[in-house]
């Protein structure tokens, strides 16, 4: 983990807490520091995808196909995909346990999320990868 | 036994208390895209398995997406991306500390919605250009 504190001696956390570095949700920074990660790789996926979407508007099913199943653009989809859904997934949960506080309701929320994170991704993957290994 | 009466805690003050100011409104509009990106995900994958199915699977989604609605939508969806994007950045760099003060961090608010507007009209433009 980055640690850009001013001044790391201002801690009250007792050694092996901070060594261990779990707060009380017991996994740490993870998810907050993972949600930054993917928001850093985003940032280029998302521009390299605009224009991707920019040059297949309008063409014809072959034509983008053709455009598609060219490898450096399958890579940036296929990057794309993974940092997007990897990020929509970590924000969703932040707005479901800021709103949902019924307990049962809160738990099918979280996994709906994670649910529909992983149906958005498989589903684009496999998108890919077909356009990627021949569907013309 | 005597009945324990918890006394009602004081509630921190939220929305309706504070003056609506550029960070809160950016800060919700921010919320809003994000969760407005994860449901357009769905296109961008529908878009995809049509494009993987065939011709006529991709034929009919471009016709909906070539209509008026269609194109409302992703025009909505663009702006989302992109206010979102800048949105993030400047979280990113209040993350490391810097443009907290009072000034500067309500102009980074307003140039996120400032500069989303143009860059996405740009990339509209750039994109009829390119058809």
């Amino acid at each position: 983990m980055v640690d850009n504190r001013a001044d790391t001696r201002l801690d009250l956390r007792t050694p092996l807490a901070r060594v261990k570095g779990l707060g009380a949700a017991g996994h740490g920074a993870e998810h907050w520091w993972l949600h930054r990660m993917t928001a850093v790789s985003n940032i280029p996926l998302i521009i390299a995808f605009v224009i991707i979407v920019v040059m297949l508007v309008g063409k014809p099913w072959e034509e983008a196909v053709r455009i598609a199943f060219h490898p450096l653009v399958a890579l940036l989809l296929i990057l794309t995909v993974v940092s997007v859904t990897m990020h929509m997934r970590l924000g969703m949960q932040i707005i479901i346990e800021d709103y949902v506080h019924d307990k049962g309701w809160k738990i099918a929320a979280l996994i709906a999320n994670n649910f529909y994170a992983v149906a958005i991704a498989v589903a684009s993957l496999w998108a890919i990868l077909k356009i990627s290994f021949g569907v013309l | 036994m005597a009945q324990v009466k918890v006394p009602d805690r004081p509630l921190s003050p939220h929305l309706q208390i504070y003056r609506l100011s550029w960070t809160m409104a950016m800060s919700i509009v921010h919320r809003v895209t994000g969760a407005a990106n994860y449901f357009g995900a769905a296109l961008v994958a529908i878009w995809l398995v049509a494009m993987a199915s065939g011709p006529v699977a991709y034929d009919r989604v471009q016709w909906f997406f070539g209509s008026w609605i269609g194109r409302l939508i992703l025009f909505g969806y663009t702006w989302s991306l992109i206010h979102h994007m800048l949105g993030g950045m400047r979280h990113l760099v209040w993350d490391f500390g810097h443009g907290m003060e009072p000034g500067t961090r309500f102009a980074m608010a307003r140039y996120t919605l400032f500069a989303s507007i143009p860059l996405t009209i740009l990339i509209w433009i750039v994109g009829y250009m390119m058809r």
